[in-house]
């Protein structure tokens, strides 16, 4: 979706300030955010691109006014919502009050901690040989879902080169909306920046993009 | 981290909005069996203890005294770091882009926030936020000047946008004067910030 999330080339937003011996967490709520959607996560509530869409779609003026764990917070409650896992209800009592939903995983205990700190792998077996090669130029599409996808608007309708073939990986744009994991051909797709941005941009800057097939034509 | 209480001078017994509705939050998934607070717990200490930037600055040390590593580190990240028996696992899909002369490597994402946490903990507040996410994949330069450096102005940037599931690690270079320095040594000098291609390793007393 067209979201501010996608902001790629966006002026306006200012100067970067790095916070000296920044704390990992601001906040402990920041810390139990962090942990619930990362463990409600591995119960099979929800994958990581589902998890990506519900911040996305956040209306636009609490996405740029709310803090990076207030998103996520904000994210899960609407998703476990939607999801079934709670009622609108409970969240208002702070209580639950209706039997659980059977999770796919089951319940994260202390034996499931190990395996969310270490992430496991979105390569999967490819239905077809890839497409493109190392050195292949290719013309991002112009498209615009209105659902979850990983191509950003900056690089749509311009032309780059395929510098590296990662395999086949876990479609985004299907597995965010439980339409499957659909796994696809990504390559890293590189750009001149005046590509991007015009004759004026940067003469020395290079940007790439990681890009499924399914936003590549031939160029 | 683990308590819920806490008893601090500048401590409010008004909680903001938002920390109670995380409680809540916490408290539905607890009372439907979801999730267990103790194993919220063990992720967090282990999130606060295990991950970080000295296992990325370890990586980068072995690859700037062992040549091998370092060919089979730019070959494929994920495989050669799995070698390193002290460096906390690491997951698939691990890039490590090599900063020369002629290339100065940057890392964004520009669309959320993805960042190799196993190699360098979890991303600061700055590499999440608008201004960095919007501008440096067109003005790298002039985000770079917001770091308090430069770079030669015939220098390649390439700017690495992580729009997929690959992780990217900078591997800086070396700074001069650190011939014959141990790894340990050299992993001291490392920054999380040389490794995301927002700053410079440079040595005490060595030039920049």
């Amino acid at each position: 979706m067209n979201g501010v999330h996608d902001m790629g080339g966006m002026d306006g937003f200012g100067k970067v300030e790095p916070e000296p011996n920044e704390p990992m967490f601001h906040a402990e709520w920041e810390a139990r955010v962090l942990a619930m959607v990362r463990a409600m996560g591995a119960t099979g509530a929800f994958n990581i691109d589902a998890s990506r869409f519900y911040r996305e779609t956040l209306p636009p003026e609490v996405y740029l006014s709310s803090s990076y764990y207030k998103k996520w917070f904000l994210g899960l409650e609407d998703m476990l919502v939607e999801r079934g896992f709670l009622a609108a209800d409970e969240v208002k009592a702070g209580h639950a009050s209706a039997p659980p939903k059977p999770l796919k995983r089951g319940s994260f205990t202390t034996n499931s901690v190990d395996r969310v700190l270490t992430r496991g792998s979105f390569t999967r077996p490819a239905s077809a040989p890839a497409a493109f090669a190392i050195g292949d130029r290719v013309r991002m599409k112009n498209i615009h879902p209105t659902t979850h996808t990983r191509l950003p608007r900056y690089v749509r309708g311009h032309v780059g080169v395929i510098e590296r073939i990662h395999g086949a990986h876990v479609y985004p744009d299907t597995a965010a909306h439980d339409q499957g994991e659909n796994p696809q051909w990504l390559y890293t797709v590189v750009f001149d920046g005046a590509e991007l941005w015009g004759a004026d941009g940067d003469p020395t800057l290079k940007v790439s993009v990681e890009a499924f097939e399914p936003y590549l034509d031939p160029a | 981290m683990s308590e819920h209480h806490h008893d601090h001078d500048h401590d409010h017994s008004e909680l903001s909005d938002t920390e109670l509705r995380v409680r809540a939050l916490e408290t539905i998934l607890t009372e439907k069996g979801y999730i267990d607070p103790a194993a919220l717990d063990a992720m967090i200490q282990a999130y606060e203890t295990k991950i970080g930037p000295h296992n990325g600055a370890l990586v980068v040390a072995k690859a700037w005294t062992d040549p091998a590593f370092k060919e089979a580190l730019l070959a494929d990240g994920s495989a050669a770091v799995g070698t390193l028996g002290h460096v906390s696992r690491t997951g698939d899909h691990l890039v490590v882009v090599e900063n020369t002369p002629e290339r100065h490597n940057m890392v964004v994402c520009t669309l959320c926030s993805c960042y190799p946490w196993e190699m360098l903990g979890l991303p600061p507040v700055w590499y999440k936020a608008a201004p960095y996410r919007s501008r440096a994949v067109k003005d790298p330069r002039g985000v770079l000047a917001d770091f308090g450096f430069t770079i030669p102005k015939d220098t390649e940037i390439r700017v690495w946008d992580s729009t997929a599931e690959t992780r990217f690690l900078v591997l800086p270079m070396r700074p001069a004067g650190t011939e014959g320095w141990s790894e340990e040594q050299l992993a001291e000098l490392v920054t999380r910030d040389s490794m995301i291609g927002t700053g410079l390793v440079t040595a005490p007393g060595a030039p920049s």
